[in-house]
């Protein structure tokens, strides 16, 4: 038997961190950095826009950007907004992500469809699909209907592609290793093509939701009733560059909690990742 | 064609390659060999990659083929798990001709070819998992399979988190769990370091004798080779690679591999194998020159 306990042991053995480069502050100090860098900007443009080296009207005011995100949560109006985003994005994201691995699969897995619709294909993902947005508001109206089709169209060709190469670039020699363990057409499919794809499914998971999101503020942006999008559309109108800046830094904030959500049930959910 | 069976001075290695299992004294017709390759020729466009080639595996008998880089040993053994039909020729799987599929195979290939996204258990279980056998008593086999090429404790690691050698052995419980008749194998140890690959050698050589498969072994050491086979086939240098002799192995067994290659016969049989090998090996050099001065 060779179940010598030292060579069974003998797993690669990683190096444990990086070694911090010479000059190279810590992580805190880093970090207190980054924040004091922030407080820098904010004060410069509190100084150049009170000292009228800026014109107020066209950068606002920082106190008086912050006093309105107060004003939003504080008085809760900005919660249906948010939520309205959020699952706009969500249902772009989860739609734009199952369509997109069907389609993927389907044509990565039939040579003769992929080469029918090849031209179309190129061309749909060439298009700038932001122009999608009247239109979609003309079919499913100012609800998150149009917002959550202009999202699927942006997540859909992101998945569509990763997934569609992940099935073509399977492999061989695990897809021929399953085949000689006796795999059937529908086993292959589950436990070769669909793993596979997913581990290129999980590499563009970042990008489908910034798609998604992008999808959802256009969408609000180009007209509707209710999310951040129309917040800032609004301001807009009213020429009121505050809520404006408001707006945006909320939904920056916004974007970066998604973002770090992702990474989170990456974490969770890429364990044995090839690479 | 040049296939000539060397005989050793043996008198025992003078009758022609039999299996090594005795098939009783009073049964009449020999039974089908486990793998024939009938005259089996495979090109690649305009290369020939193997031309003619005709050698047999009997049931229950250990073969090693031996041949230079490059010459086309992945090729013979891709045609006979039926991944690649053969341009020319046949082969043939105790005794039916081989259409799709080698079902009765077991192959290991030289790659690695384990599924990165499962953990070494669900590895080896795959392949029962595909014939549909109860969960419970596949991952029950399944960790007898790792106990016994040493990574018990190890299942629910992932490829990436095993070494070259683990992976290795991970690829052969799952590929003997399945219980297959015949094993072909393909370069398995080349990449492992001497102690590890000595271990795996005599563990395979205890498998072999617990469940008597016919193996089709792959390598481009001759030692390996001659301490575990029955029988040694040389490829000539490829293009148009066919064999150009074959050696029985006279080795008592049961084999230590480590120990059975400082006996004398094992010495003979090496110098033996290496003269016949010799002009060929230095004919694929003289070929090599020559695509370098080009
Ligand atoms: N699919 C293919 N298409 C074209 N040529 C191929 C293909 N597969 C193999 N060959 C060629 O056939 C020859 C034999 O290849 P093969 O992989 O069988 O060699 P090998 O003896 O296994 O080599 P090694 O010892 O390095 O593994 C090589 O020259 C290779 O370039
Ligand atoms: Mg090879």
């Amino acid at each position: 038997m060779i179940a010598n306990s030292a060579l069974a042991k003998s797993a690669p053995s990683r190096p444990a961190r990086r070694p911090r480069r010479k000059g190279m502050p810590g992580p805190l100090v880093m970090t207190t950095l980054q924040a004091g860098l922030l407080l820098v900007l904010l004060a410069a443009w509190y100084v150049l826009v009170s000292a009228k080296i800026f014109p107020v009207f066209f950068f606002g005011n920082p106190v008086q950007v912050f006093e309105q995100i107060f004003t939003w949560f504080a008085t809760g109006e900005i919660f249906v907004h948010l939520a309205t985003t959020l699952i706009e994005t969500l249902l772009a994201f989860v739609i734009g992500v199952l369509s997109g691995i069907g389609a993927g699969l389907w044509l990565g897995l039939s040579p003769l469809t992929a080469a029918l619709f090849d031209p179309y294909i190129k061309a749909l993902n060439a298009m700038p699909r932001v122009i999608l947005g009247p239109i979609f508001i003309v079919w499913f109206g100012l609800g998150i209907g149009s917002k959550v089709a202009l999202g699927v169209t942006l997540v859909f060709f992101v998945v569509f592609f990763n997934v569609f190469q992940g099935v073509r670039e399977v492999n061989p020699v695990i897809l021929a290793n399953a085949r000689m363990l006796g795999a059937n057409r529908r086993q292959l499919l589950s436990t070769v093509y669909i793993p596979s794809a997913l581990s290129w499914v999980f590499s563009s998971l970042h990008m489908s939701v910034g798609m998604a999101f992008v999808g959802a503020v256009v969408g609000e942006y180009l007209g509707s009733a209710r999310g951040v999008g129309y917040l800032i559309l609004q301001a807009e109108a009213t020429f009121d560059v505050n809520a404006v800046f408001a707006g945006i830094i909320v939904l920056t904030a916004f974007a970066l909690v998604l973002d770090f959500a992702v990474t989170v049930i990456e974490k969770r959910l890429i364990v044995g990742k090839p690479k | 064609m040049t296939l000539a069976t060397h005989p050793g001075a043996h008198p025992g290695a003078l009758r022609p390659a039999m299996p090594a299992t005795d098939h009783g004294a009073g049964s009449a017709a020999a039974p089908p060999p486990a793998l024939l390759f009938d005259h089996v020729t495979v090109r690649f466009g305009a290369y020939t990659a193997v031309s003619d080639a005709h050698l047999q595996v009997a049931d229950g008998e250990f073969v090693s083929i031996v041949g230079p880089t490059g010459c086309g040993k992945s090729t013979l053994l891709n045609v006979a798990a039926g991944l690649l039909e053969p341009t020319e020729g046949d082969i043939c799987v105790y005794g039916r001709s081989l259409a799709g599929l080698n079902r009765a195979a077991g192959y290991l290939f030289q790659a690695d070819a384990l599924m990165p996204w499962r953990t070494a258990l669900r590895n080896v279980i795959t392949g029962l998992e595909y014939a549909g056998t109860a969960r419970a008593e596949a991952e029950r086999l399944g960790n007898e399979w790792l106990a016994r090429v040493g990574l018990s404790g190890h299942g629910e690691r992932f490829p990436h988190e095993m070494s070259g050698g683990m992976r290795k052995r991970v690829a052969l419980a799952q590929t003997l769990i399945r219980d297959p008749r015949i094993v072909l194998m393909d370069e398995p140890f080349s990449a492992l370091d001497v102690q590890t690959r000595v271990l795996m050698e005599n563990e395979l050589l205890q498998l072999w004798t617990t469940y008597r498969k016919s193996v089709l072994f792959i390598t481009h050491d001759l030692e390996e080779a001659i301490s575990l086979s029955d029988r040694v086939i040389i490829l000539s240098a490829g293009p148009s690679t066919h064999p150009i002799a074959e050696f029985k192995i006279d080795l008592e067994r049961p084999r230590d591999v480590a120990e059975i290659r400082m006996t004398p016969r094992f010495v003979e049989l090496y110098h033996l194998i290496w003269d016949a090998m010799k002009e060929e090996v230095l004919k694929a050099y003289e070929r090599n020159q020559r695509k370098l001065a080009d």
